[in-house]
């Protein structure tokens, strides 16, 4: 809670300076196919109350009967935030009106959470890492959808989420600025869809964020929060806690005193507001569901599921380093998309010598294919060159086949044509010439051609470069740069 | 941590003000003339709650269910719902299966 305080994390305000304090709840929708408590459908966007059941509608004499796979989702998010994992837990009632809440209450859990505490390891642009506390996580409905710009005077709703199982995770007030609180969902998201407990789409709604703000003296006890609700962008994540942070400073530079409130963030206007003052919005009565008996399993369900989690990012990060000598830079540039690690794995699974070329592979893949795919817009999804097909462009480099500089000419004419690569190489002559005698020949014609740069070179060895540069043009690139290199070292001396 | 702690304690009775707050929070129209009369209500039954308190139950769980059982699942299977029509069959005002309500905007 105290950890040293960074002096790049402080604000400078008109009398010294100022820290943040940031914790965050956030709302990650449960990847399931049926809903929490019903056997309605999860699936996004169908007809206006559609994916409801009567349970759903909270029809008088409806009981709500749990879905086992979400309990196993919420167990496998614990597990993966290192999480202590609770093998009795309590359903509790969350009392308020609103018209997308049918039941007048939202299935909960207050006192007794599925997931206890745990901790996310951080990683910064800047190549650190912070961690930060999980209080708690747990199961939760949704509600349904109000519209509001179909009709002037009415409100419509569609109840089509209601009661699709959430997972809400609770951090400690453990980050210092806007940049650490978007590090956070960002690595979140990603361990969630690592283990597919949770999409992380947030333009669909399926991860969104309250923030809890507050500001303090360096070194000083906690200030009074605010909570922004509802925050559905890490962009505006970042946005929210910057401006919250500021209207708190002016406030308490100019002698005021912050109120505890919940305010909404306007993307629009890029600064939050009071939400229409509710005070008894915060009484929510809790007590447990009596339709509901404990969630209670054994330690061998936990473990089961444990022995199936797969890889996380931070294990596959170490794996890449160590295996495969990566740098942490790129290691981690691969494993924050799951999607990225798994074309990357796929590669390595291509490879006819992963160990020796996995971080050639690396390279190839970070900088010339996402290089390219980032420049035209696609997604790895939509990747003209597929991942057996760059596996084959690197086996024919590391084999000696063909050189780097013919190699990109040939993922060139994949990325365009297509094809296979080896068989590219066979049919337009682009094999790198490991005829000795033929390279040979070409380093003495360039040697012969040019008697003042010999001169040079013997004073200036470095200059040599200039020679294999010849020496690879002549041969349309197709020569070893490397045996060129020694070949003319020894024709020249040097 | 208690779930109210305004309905615990040693001293358990409610002022008119609590019953007229419990009566919104609960969206229940009550009139001020009848505030007394349900302040006399729930305070009785506070009272009688109020004898629970004297039973010692230190160490002891409470009890959600008669017969020990564990509590049922189903299986992640989508077998209800699409029943649209039925959902929206009771409501006052619909539109295009949507519940149209007074307009209600944060």
């Amino acid at each position: 809670m105290n950890a040293p305080v960074k002096p790049s994390n402080l604000i400078k305000g008109a009398t010294g300076d100022w820290e943040m304090v940031i914790g965050l709840e956030v709302h990650a929708q449960v990847t399931s196919n049926a809903k929490l408590f019903s056997g309605a459908s999860t699936a996004f966007g169908g007809d206006p109350n559609s994916h409801v059941s009567l349970v759903d509608a909270a029809m008088p004499g409806m009981l709500p009967v749990i879905n086992e796979e979400c309990v196993r989702q919420a167990v496998r998010t614990g597990l993966g935030l290192n999480a202590q994992i609770n093998l009795r837990s309590v359903f509790d009632r969350k009392n308020y009106f609103y018209p997308d809440l049918p039941q007048g209450y939202q299935i909960s859990q207050y006192k007794s959470p599925i997931v206890g505490e745990g901790e996310v390891v951080v990683d910064l642009a800047d190549g650190t890492s912070f961690v930060v506390g999980i209080e708690r996580l747990h199961l939760e409905q949704d509600a349904g959808k109000s519209l509001h710009e179909q009709h002037a005077d009415m409100s419509a709703i569609d109840l089509n989420r209601s009661g699709v199982a959430l997972m809400e995770i609770v951090s400690k007030p453990d980050m210092r600025s806007s940049e650490q609180a978007k590090a956070y969902v960002t690595k979140l998201r990603t361990i969630l869809r690592y283990l597919a407990t949770c999409d992380g789409d947030m333009e669909k709604g399926s991860l969104r964020a309250d923030v809890n703000v507050s500001v303090r003296r360096p070194g000083e006890p906690f200030g009074t929060r605010c909570e922004i609700k509802n925050v559905n962008s890490i962009r505006f994540i970042g946005q929210a806690i910057e401006h919250e942070a500021r209207r708190q400073i002016e406030i308490l530079e100019d002698g005021g005193s912050i109120d505890q409130q919940t305010r909404l963030f306007d993307p629009d206007k890029g600064e939050t507001r009071a939400m229409r003052s509710k005070e008894e919005a915060h009484d929510y009565r809790y007590f447990p569901d009596p339709d509901l008996l404990p969630l209670e399993f054994s330690q061998s369900f936990v473990d089961a599921l444990k022995t199936d989690l797969p890889e996380l990012p931070d294990q596959k990060k170490a794996r890449f380093i160590a295996d495969l000598g990566l740098t942490p830079y790129d290691a981690a540039v691969l494993v924050n998309e799951h999607e990225s690690a798994n074309f990357y794995e796929s590669v390595l699974a291509g490879l006819a010598n992963a160990r020796r070329d996995g971080k050639v592979a690396a390279n190839w893949v970070i900088n010339e294919l996402f290089g390219r795919l980032n420049k035209e817009g696609l997604s790895i999804a939509a990747s003209p060159v597929s991942a057996p097909q760059l596996a084959a462009i690197i086996d024919l480099i590391g084999e000696g086949t063909i050189s780097g500089k013919i190699a990109k000419d040939l993922f060139e004419i994949v990325w365009t044509e297509g094809g296979d690569p080896r068989v590219l190489v066979e049919a337009r002559g682009m094999k790198q010439v490991t005829d000795m005698g033929a390279i040979e020949k070409a380093v003495e014609d360039i040697v012969a051609a040019n008697p003042d740069k010999v001169a040079q070179v013997r004073a200036k060895p470095q200059m040599i470069g200039w020679f294999v540069g010849q020496v690879m043009k002549a041969s349309g690139g197709k020569v070893n740069p490397q045996a060129v290199n020694d070949l003319l070292k020894t024709k020249l001396g040097l | 941590m208690p779930y109210d702690r305004r309905l615990r304690g040693p001293n358990m009775s409610v002022d008119a003000a609590t019953v007229r707050r419990i009566a919104h929070l609960a969206r229940i129209a009550v009139d001020d003339t009848e505030v007394p009369h349900l302040q006399g209500e729930l305070n009785a039954i506070l009272a009688f709650v109020e004898q629970l308190q004297e039973v010692n139950v230190d160490g002891v769980e409470p009890m959600t269910s008669v017969t020990p059982m564990a509590m049922k699942m189903r299986p992640d299977l989508v077998n209800d719902g699409e029943i649209a029509d039925k959902i929206v069959a009771n409501a006052a005002v619909t539109h295009d299966h949507f519940f149209l309500v007074p307009k209600v905007v944060e």
